[in-house]
């Protein structure tokens, strides 16, 4: 064997490769030299990919298969420091468990808005993120709520925009008359969330 | 939209490669630390990076470099790390020969590193000259020099 072949031989280093890379997203995500991880987590409601940055709880998507989509406009808008890091979502991770279990009613966690509205469509998310469980607002009081009574529209938008369902409790928010209305993981998964807060029979 | 892919499909492109590196230029013992090292520079250093930017070639370019310290630091301390028998990559005998290996490590910093970056990372000679910091004829011509040397000292 020539030199050069003997030279190009591969040595096969899977494993410690991938255990290094694991103790390596873990190390930076723990000391914040990642600004985000992500850890995509199962739930009731099917997949969940769940990101955090330093500052707090940064995005949860219900389509956790897209999650190229997510981590695409988590680098445009936030930073590429992007790591898979599923050790630093534990403390949302519990929470959302015993949310799911009934044995949770509100979430502490800090919030990184980043990927939220500015304006109007912050103020929803904020109006809505004070609706206790179990309660109920419409989308004309949530408009009201946000300083613009004439803008439901604008409301229901900005809801379907919301980057934190579930702990942002969007899904809080009906039709005057009680019809659901529209919810971005779509309509089951309100339904279901309403279920577990007893808002809905089951 | 053009923005810097996710850290994390970088990792998962490269660090094989880059570990391969690290072990080839800084021995068994070394490489993880050499890793570690690589990576969290790397991670920090990234969202600077230009959108199109050629990430692995900047990618070994950090390798080498921690890979030259750690090299030194080793030079520093008594401790005789080169008796510490290298773990044998295959048993089988289609694998990296050991005693090649440590005649690389052997070599000039920029010959070492050019031959690593060469056959372990598969960079061109442009990409080289680029992690070396030199021109891509420097490059060309610390290559041929280590493979001469290599050629001379190797008993197959």
């Amino acid at each position: 064997m020539t030199l050069e072949a003997q030279l190009g031989l591969k040595q096969d280093v899977t494993e410690a490769a991938q255990a290094a890379a694991r103790r390596f997203a873990a190390q930076a995500a723990a000391h914040g030299a990642a600004k985000v991880a992500y850890a995509l987590e199962p739930s009731p409601l099917g997949e969940l990919f769940v990101a955090t940055t330093t500052r707090g709880l940064l995005e949860i998507g219900f389509e956790a298969e897209h999650v190229d989509a997510y981590l695409e406009r988590i680098c445009a808008r936030v930073s590429p420091a992007v790591l898979e890091a599923p050790g630093r979502l534990d403390a949302v991770r519990r929470q959302l468990d015993e949310y799911f279990a009934g044995r949770r009613e509100t979430f502490e966690l800090p919030l990184d808005w980043s990927l939220a509205r500015q304006g109007f469509g912050r103020r929803v998310l904020d109006a809505t993120a004070r609706i206790p469980f179990g309660g109920v607002l419409t989308y004309r009081e949530i408009a009201a709520r946000a300083g613009s009574p004439k803008a439901i529209r604008a409301a229901g938008s900005a809801l379907g925009a919301n980057p934190i369902p579930i702990v942002v409790p969007c899904h809080r928010v009906l039709r005057t008359g009680g019809a659901l209305g529209g919810y971005g993981g779509g309509i089951e998964r309100k339904r279901r969330l309403l279920e577990i807060e007893g808002v809905v029979s089951a | 939209m053009t923005s810097l892919p996710p850290f994390q499909a970088v990792l998962d492109q490269h660090r094989e490669d880059v570990y391969r590196f690290l072990v080839a230029l800084a021995g068994r013992q070394e490489a993880d630390d050499c890793f570690q090292e690589t990576l969290m520079s790397a991670i920090r250093a990234y969202p600077k990076l230009q959108p199109g930017a050629n990430v692995r070639a900047w990618l070994f370019t950090i390798a080498r470099r921690k890979a030259v310290d750690a090299h030194r630091a080793r030079g520093r301390r008594a401790v005789p790390v080169e008796s510490v028998p290298e773990p044998a990559a295959h048993s089988n005998g289609t694998g990296p020969d050991p005693e090649l290996w440590r005649l690389v490590r052997e070599l000039p910093p920029r010959q070492r590193g050019a031959v690593a970056l060469r056959f372990v990372a598969d960079l061109s000679h442009a990409e080289i000259g680029a992690a070396l910091g030199c021109s891509q004829d420097a490059a060309r011509q610390n290559l041929h020099a280590g493979l001469e040397r290599l050629r001379e000292e190797w008993v197959r």
